[in-house]
């Protein structure tokens, strides 16, 4: 039987833009450049590489968000994925890591899995918590922030950095994994597979199709607040000097009257 | 008081610096109550350290699942403790596993999560946490709302203050969930200590970026760094191009630090470096380019090949010291 993989991808605002917040304290979605999540890139790539290696498998990327993911779902599949699921529904803003795991895990169970490829952390919300998450409600292992993955035989193995240690890891189909940005580059989509893309199949779905409550996501369902978001203020330039021969001293200098020497 | 439940991180028997960071916060919230998990015949020596850090109480559990399996045993000792201590909040370091950690806690605790704590204070609404968003672009204030708060606090968020306090050590056996075998830890390599201060912890971070041109280029950088006691940080670019290991990463992927004194060295200043080193309390900057967007952020820069500038810095700090 082929083997089922489901990426989980998310559409971010541009790092390299002007990031903010809305009124509500959420993320701002409209007003700036939107794109698929770098780190989401990864997945997407390791799962195309599993499949590949399998030579009998299907590639689902699954994303939840606004009417503009589906840039991101076009993208994954103008790099090699095989269809897509968009969950989009205005029940949905505001939602929280919590929510957001719930919904993926439904529209993840709708799919049907053997194996579910996350990137390590959105590049906005930068939490890192929603692969656990869904491996929790998913109830199958997780095998998370590997930098090394494969698939072989029903079972998946990897490599992860962590803080202290690094650590080999095993566990049994259907699994969760996510992975890092040491995991190896991403691949360009092809001029073909921008071609092929626009012709395969993205499905949506509403909180309806997947049997999930408004109350139970949004900003209402959060089960976290956020008080307040400030800009913090912009650093200050100091001096800048042009090292002719003294540049080294110079800090010295500077060092030292700020007694760090 | 309320009871603030910590997880004390420890590695080769030793507590890490960043526990007694939360003990410390903790309390500002309320009665430490510490968690000691695996740590096998080391529970007593960090269970009276986490006592002279402020922990009433020190919940010990000790067996092989901890070692053997990923994430999920921590989880269900955790679940299994909150459920008989009944706390305030749950504090849990900010690591990777330490996010997993507490995410899957607050979802079996119907409890809301926030990662990644810069700063803790208490308000009659529950713990208030402070985080830098986007890059450290922004500074957010948020509180869980729903259920008891399992919050993740960075390292460095304050400094460890000793507070001795009863310490009461009790011991339980945890009852483990059939998804606790579900990950094994196949083997497991700690790794070495380079004899430098660790790079979340120190005061200085010196740091190299592609500008540093090559592997054996790193030796002027860390000669630098070792003029100053400091650890040494390298840009995702000096990380891909294997001059050097990705534990010394600074970044959104890597280690965000927030030294009293970052040096970047041929590093151009992309956004994603930033969100790892700009709430530095000084940035000192060298680099070739006079348009390199990390001038911005400099409190002192010099435009120079760090081939030039660093080596002369290094001799007239090792001169200064005598
Ligand atoms: C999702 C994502 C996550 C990322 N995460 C990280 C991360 O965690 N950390 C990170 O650092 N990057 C990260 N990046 C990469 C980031 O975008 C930049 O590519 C990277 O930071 C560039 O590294 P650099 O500054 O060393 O190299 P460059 O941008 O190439 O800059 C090199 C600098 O060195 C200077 N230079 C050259 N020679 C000398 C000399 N002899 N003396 C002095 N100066 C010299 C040059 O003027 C230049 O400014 C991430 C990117 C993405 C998309």
């Amino acid at each position: 039987m082929s083997l089922r993989i489901v990426v989980c991808v998310k559409y971010v605002p541009d790092a390299t833009g002007d990031r903010r917040f809305g009124e509500d304290f959420t993320t701002d979605r409209d007003g700036v450049d939107g794109l698929l999540s770098e780190l989401d890139e990864y997945g997407v790539e390791q799962a195309l590489r599993i499949a590949e290696a399998s030579g009998d498998a299907e590639v689902t990327v699954v994303t939840v968000g606004p009417d503009d993911a589906k840039d991101a779902l076009r993208k994954a599949l103008s790099m090699g994925a095989d269809k897509a699921v968009h969950v989009n529904d205005d029940d949905l803003h505001g939602t929280d890591a919590l929510g957001t795991s719930l919904v993926l895990a439904k529209a993840v169970e709708q799919a049907g899995f053997d194996l579910v490829v996350c990137g390590m952390a959105s590049t906005d919300g930068t939490m890192g918590v929603v692969p656990a998450l869904l491996a929790e409600r998913l109830g199958v292992p997780q095998v998370t922030l590997l930098s090394e993955v494969a698939v072989e035989g029903g079972v998946v193995t990897g490599r992860r950095d962590g803080d202290a240690a690094t650590e080999y890891l095993q566990a049994q189909l259907p699994a969760v994994v996510s992975v890092t940005d040491q995991s190896g580059e991403a691949r360009y989509p092809s001029f073909k597979g921008i071609m092929a893309a626009k012709k395969k199949p993205v499905q949506s779905l509403d909180l309806d199709d997947l049997g999930i409550e408004a109350e139970q996501v949004g900003l209402a369902g959060a089960w976290t607040a956020v008080d307040s978001a400030a800009a913090r203020p912009a650093r200050t330039q100091g001096t800048i000097v042009k090292d002719e021969g003294e540049g080294g001293k110079q800090l010295a200098a500077f060092l030292a009257a700020q007694k760090f020497i | 008081m309320a009871e603030i439940l910590v997880l004390v991180d420890h590695a080769d028997g030793v507590v890490r610096k960043p526990a007694l960071e939360l003990l410390t916060l903790a309390r500002r919230l309320g009665t430490p109550v510490a968690v000691v998990l695996g740590a096998g015949d080391a529970a007593a020596g960090i269970a009276a350290k986490a006592g002279e850090y402020g922990a009433e109480r020190v919940i010990t559990a000790d067996a092989a699942q901890f070692a053997d399996f990923l994430v999920v045993p921590k989880v269900d000792a955790l679940q299994q403790i909150a459920g008989s201590v009944n706390p305030a909040a749950v504090l849990v370091t900010s690591s990777g596993e330490g996010k997993e950690i507490a995410a899957r806690l607050a979802l079996r605790l119907g409890s809301g999560v926030i990662t990644d704590a810069v700063d803790l204070a208490s308000s009659e609404g529950g713990p208030v946490a402070t985080q830098s968003v986007f890059a450290a672009s922004f500074t957010v204030q948020s509180r869980v709302s729903h259920g008891t708060p399992v919050i993740t606090v960075k390292p460095n968020a304050t400094s460890p203050e000793a507070a001795p306090a009863a310490g009461a050590v009790e011991s339980v056996a945890v009852e483990f969930s059939a998804a606790a075998s579900g990950t094994k830890v196949t083997s497991r390599t700690p790794r070495v200590s380079s004899g430098r201060p660790e790079l979340t912890e120190a005061a200085i971070v010196v740091s190299g970026g592609r500008g540093v041109g090559a592997a054996d280029g790193f030796s002027v950088v860390e000669a630098l760094a070792d003029s100053l006691g400091a650890a040494v940080g390298a840009s995702r670019a000096a990380v891909d191009a294997g001059w050097y290991p990705h534990s010394n990463q600074v970044g959104q992927t890597g280690k965000q630090v927030s030294p009293q004194l970052y040096i970047a060295n041929g590093i151009s200043g992309a956004i994603q470096h930033r969100a790892g080193m700009q709430t530095s309390k000084t940035i000192v900057v060298v680099n070739k380019d006079p348009e390199a967007p990390i001038f911005e952020l400099a409190d002192f820069g010099v435009v120079g090949d760090l081939f030039a500038v660093l080596p002369q810095l290094t001799d007239e700090i090792n001169t200064r010291k005598g």
